[in-house]
């Protein structure tokens, strides 16, 4: 029995993510394919095709699925469910969307956000916004997980392409009706697989401050986070939430600036390899976890900062 | 028309949970509890629907300890009609596939057509009962909303993604789980506290339901995250692009 690896689609170079989870679905079974929706992803296709380990690459090719809802996208994995032992799907929006209507269809749990593979049916991941890692045992044939990319690495290596099976079967569509996508447009990385990330808070008071971290990003060719307060606030729109109900980044460098570190904001960023804590209050929670820490004013630190670097 | 909004009883947001000696779980004796803040969100949605007359009567579930009781007073304290507490007697540890079949159930003896509920709950953070609900009904699902718009039978949904905002539409009946941004609850007044015990709130034994329920899911163990190390607080920006440049190299 083999894994299956549902790949977001819309990469337009296959990051980070997609090649974590396939090293996930490797972990699992050697015999790992892969199913990308949409009919447009033939360059992401051609690529998977190469990444070292992996057998096959289904394409579903419905438009429907250039923005797939999570009935017809859970009905194209049920379609191929009966032949593997893992169905495994990152743990972002789109993931999380589609797969627990794929676990209930076929009457097995699921594990959420999964950041550790212990053995073939257990499994660790986090609850309470990262404050404990609880690990679990699967009792059903079939597991089903979605996977926290950010803990697993990218696979480097090629092989020649593994062959590529289209799949033109129109699934219904009786449910919801997709309308639009309001994107966010940004020349920035993608906040999940930045490897540099800059986020503000409620310290830079209005949306006009939020212009000196967006300068800081550019200068380090970082992504812009913000925290909820950030959002809540109004200063950015809130796909830049890092947090427990924002975004869960991981990146080598996280520069935290007028963030305090409320438990919900750390749940999202406290994976980062270096955190550096730019905060007034020597007192922030987000010190405790900052690799270094500056006290003192973000209005004078930040612009210092940015001239020394530039 | 009805809606259900299933709520549950969880660790205050504030609180900073401690794990057992023995790591078999988090310390929730004497510990603040609350109602999960996404379906406080849900509810509140369901209140503004009923103040709006979009929706006629807002029913209340909690499965769970006897305890749960607590979470749905609050619940029909805020404007909630009536509650019904699912008591799991000694299965504390129900998976979310055994949660969304007790609501399929609960949907179908109450006749529902519209299920209004949180995306995850902060306990847990599984992110997965909605989804599950919706695929048990085969019922179209619309997670994250953060806005709602209800024209009769139909619906618009927009829902945050990580690419930004979708808009869908769909028609009922539907299963929607709500995002931090949809709302901002109201608080209980003191006169629909005292009101709110008044109001209906049934108790079932999750025996008496006639379902049965495999265990799918065993718990291991729950432990503390690895604690990183030490921050060191630096004297100047000096110093910082020092380090980031020749000690850890990553600028």
């Amino acid at each position: 029995m083999a894994s299956l690896v549902l790949i977001e689609p819309k990469l337009e170079a296959l990051a980070r993510a997609g090649s974590s989870l396939i090293n996930a679905g490797l972990k699992l079974d050697q015999d790992t394919h892969v199913l990308v929706l949409g009919s447009k992803e033939e360059a992401l296709i051609n690529k998977i095709a190469l990444i070292k380990g992996v057998k096959k690459v289904y394409w579903a090719t419905d438009p429907v699925f250039n923005y797939p809802l999570a009935e017809s996208a859970s009905e194209c994995i049920l379609a191929l469910a009966k032949n593997y032992a893992y169905i495994i799907a990152p743990s972002s929006t789109f993931g999380k969307n589609i797969l627990p209507k794929v676990a209930a269809k076929l009457d097995v749990a699921q594990v959420s956000d999964v950041i550790n593979i212990i053995s073939q049916d257990t499994f660790q991941h986090p609850i309470y916004a990262g404050n404990a890692i609880e690990t679990v045992k699967c009792l059903d044939d079939k597991k089903v997980l979605s996977i926290r990319t950010t803990a697993f690495d990218p696979i480097e290596e090629q092989q020649p392409s593994c062959p590529i099976e289209k799949i033109t079967t129109n699934f219904p569509q009786n449910h919801g009706q997709f309308k639009q996508l309001i994107e966010h447009k940004s020349k920035r990385p993608e906040l999940t697989q930045a490897d540099r990330i800059v986020s503000g808070g409620r310290g830079l008071q209005n949306a006009e401050n939020f212009k000196i971290i967006e300068k800081l990003a550019d200068l380090l060719g970082a992504a812009i986070g913000a925290s909820r307060a950030a959002v809540d606030a109004g200063f950015i729109p809130n796909e830049f939430q890092v947090g427990q109900t924002g975004k869960v980044v991981a990146p080598t460098l996280y520069i935290a600036i007028g963030i305090s570190g409320a438990i919900q904001h750390l749940a999202g960023m406290k994976d980062a390899k270096v955190i550096v804590a730019i905060n007034k209050d020597e007192d922030a929670p987000i010190f405790e976890i900052a690799t270094y820490g500056l006290v003192g004013d973000l209005f004078k630190i930040v612009p210092e900062l940015i001239n020394k670097l530039s | 028309m009805k809606v259900l909004v299933p709520v549950k009883r969880v660790i205050d947001p504030y609180v900073k949970i401690r794990v057992n000696q023995d790591l078999s779980g988090v310390q929730t004796e004497q510990v603040k509890m609350a109602m999960n803040p996404f379906d406080e969100i849900a509810l509140e949605e369901a209140i503004r629907l009923k103040e709006k007359k979009l929706v006629d009567e807002i029913i209340i579930i909690s499965i769970g300890e006897s305890k749960s009781q607590e979470t749905l007073r609050h619940g029909l304290a805020l404007g909630a009609d009536r509650a019904i507490l699912i008591d799991t007697e000694n299965k504390p540890n129900l998976c979310s596939l055994n949660i969304a079949k007790i609501l399929q159930k609960i949907v179908q003896d109450e006749s529902i057509e519209f299920v209004l509920m949180g995306k995850q709950a902060i306990d847990g953070d599984n992110n997965q009962t909605p989804q599950m609900l919706a695929s048990l009904l085969d019922w179209p699902q619309a997670t994250y909303a953060s806005l709602l718009k209800i024209n009769g039978k139909k619906l618009e949904i927009t829902r945050e993604v990580d690419a930004g905002l979708e808009v869908i539409n769909a028609d009922f009946p539907i299963v929607i789980s709500v995002d931090l941004r949809l709302n901002t609850p109201r608080y209980a007044s003191l006169p629909n506290i005292m009101q709110a015990k008044n109001k209906p709130l049934a108790i079932k034994k999750l025996a008496f339901l006639g379902l049965s329920l495999k265990e799918h899911i065993q718990i291991v163990k729950v432990e503390p995250p690895a604690q990183r190390k030490g921050g060191e607080i630096l004297n100047s920006v000096d110093e910082l692009v020092h380090k980031l440049k020749s000690v850890d190299k990553i600028i």
